[in-house]
């Protein structure tokens, strides 16, 4: 016991030696990450598509939506449990839920962001439905949409973490192993690695955001 | 699974599981005082200099960083990390590492959204009451608070459900609660266990939230309108 406290607090060389095991981590956690948000936003484009044509569904959508959000991630991993296991199924299930809200939200309003004029027009040039939202409404839509996905996608990154619990966990298998041994390093490495790759998808995402819309870009700089 | 709906038939019938010293009644209350103490506290911090920031308009590149990295930290890694440092601080496992994650972890959000709603007061109205020959302090308490208070609201309640969430992952750390039974349930594979935390903080986050757009009527000034809560310029999920 006298020896653990003369012990630093972040020991380098643990660092040095579980390279490998952090770059599997890494991998591990992308796809978790990945999966989640992909799925996600698959499903809430099919609710958002639903709740624009329907427009009355669109309340009672972003409500059940809103409860997902609401109840905490490890309460829902906890209730899949008895039925789907400690497995990847109950993480994703509960991964997914939680982009939904956010997702949907940002498909609706950035659909309905889209000037009046530029669907008349549209409209006006013999465009169907489909290719009017496809072609028109959608790309136009796309940089509020991808501004939902990068909300969506950082927190999935930080909740990731909590699915070490049901066995599964990517940088969270670190903090989970570290806090059951009480070393701080591990639980450190867990945690900062997690906000890093939060940080870097948001950036990798924004570039993509700008990208989408260089319309913006070229307004700014005309006036 | 017939044999999981007889356990957790046999649980709910057990009047000890609802009422015993560990208990659902006690683990419930416990985890509710926690969550109150921690963002009574987390507000007591965050509230006062995100108000006078947003009085001065002053400090909007700290609080857009804060809005970024708040939502990238995990919640679980921060409260984990809590542990060796409450034991190198001697002040052991369970209630002291749990407390100061939770109060950590609300702090960014409140303070966020407080500057927030202070600076998104509308000019023309602070220059108003300037004009009226209100002094600073009383444009803070007349005016600027009364009219941030809806967004100020909402982000006590989005702090309140995530404390409330995190607060069940505190059994990782020894405190007791209604996470318990979840982490409990997990080491020993006891299904029913894990289900009962589950509903339970589940019904706990969502009447928490409930309880916050109850007290808005209480709460708000007249006049001023309720903010849904996807305007929030920060709040993570847990």
């Amino acid at each position: 016991m006298i020896f653990a406290q003369t012990q630093p607090f972040i020991r380098w060389d643990w660092i040095v030696d579980h390279l490998d095991e952090i770059w599997e981590r890494t991998v591990e956690h992308s796809v978790l990450t990945g999966f989640a948000v992909v799925i996600g936003l698959v499903v809430s484009t099919a609710l958002s598509m639903i709740a624009l044509r329907f427009r009355r569904t669109y309340g009672p959508i972003t409500w059940t939506a809103g409860i997902l959000y609401t109840i905490p991630s490890i309460a829902l991993f906890a209730f899949l449990v008895p039925f789907t296991g400690l497995s990847l199924l109950t993480a994703e299930i509960g991964l997914v839920s939680y982009t939904l809200l956010i997702l949907i939200r940002n498909i609706v309003a950035g659909i309905d962001g889209v000037p009046a004029a530029v669907i008349e027009s549209a409209r006006g040039m013999g465009y169907t439905d489909r290719r009017l939202f496809w072609r028109v409404q959608v790309p136009l839509a796309l940089p509020v949409i991808v501004a939902g996905v990068r909300i969506a996608a950082v927190t999935v990154v930080g909740l990731v973490t909590v699915t070490s619990l049901i066995g599964q966990g990517g940088y969270g298998a670190f903090i989970l192993r570290g806090l059951r041994r009480t070393f701080a390093t591990e639980i450190l490495v867990g945690t900062v690695m997690s906000v890093v790759f939060a940080v870097l998808i948001d950036l990798v995402l924004l570039w993509l955001q700008r990208r989408l819309a260089p319309w913006q870009r070229r307004q700014a700089r005309a006036s | 699974m017939s044999d999981f709906l007889s356990e957790l038939g046999a649980f709910l019938a057990d009047p000890d599981a609802w009422l015993g010293g560990a208990g659902l009644l006690v683990r419930t209350r416990d985890h509710v005082l926690l969550s109150l103490f921690a963002i009574g506290v987390a507000a007591l911090i965050a509230l006062p200099p995100a108000v006078w920031l947003g009085h001065r308009r002053r400090g909007g590149v700290v609080v857009g960083a804060l809005v970024n990295v708040g939502r990238a930290i995990p919640s679980f890694g921060i409260l984990a990390l809590m542990l060796p440092i409450s034991l190198a601080l001697g002040l052991g496992i369970g209630f002291w590492p749990t407390f100061v994650a939770l109060v950590a972890l609300a702090m960014p959000p409140i303070f966020t959204n407080t500057y927030t709603g202070v600076v998104e007061v509308d000019p023309a109205v602070t220059e108003a009451a300037r004009g009226m020959g209100m002094t600073g302090r009383q444009l803070v308490r007349r005016t600027e608070l009364p009219l941030a208070m809806p967004v100020i609201w909402t982000a006590l309640r989005v702090s309140a459900v995530q404390v409330v969430a995190t607060a069940t992952l505190g059994a990782v750390v020894g405190w007791g609660g209604l996470g318990r039974y979840v982490i409990d349930g997990f080491a020993q594979g006891n299904d029913v266990y894990v289900f009962i935390g589950g509903v339970s903080v589940a019904l706990l986050a969502i009447a928490t939230d409930l309880a916050f757009s109850f007290g808005e009527r209480f709460v708000l000034p007249k006049g001023t309108h309720h903010r849904d809560r996807g305007e929030l310029t920060s709040s993570a999920a847990v």
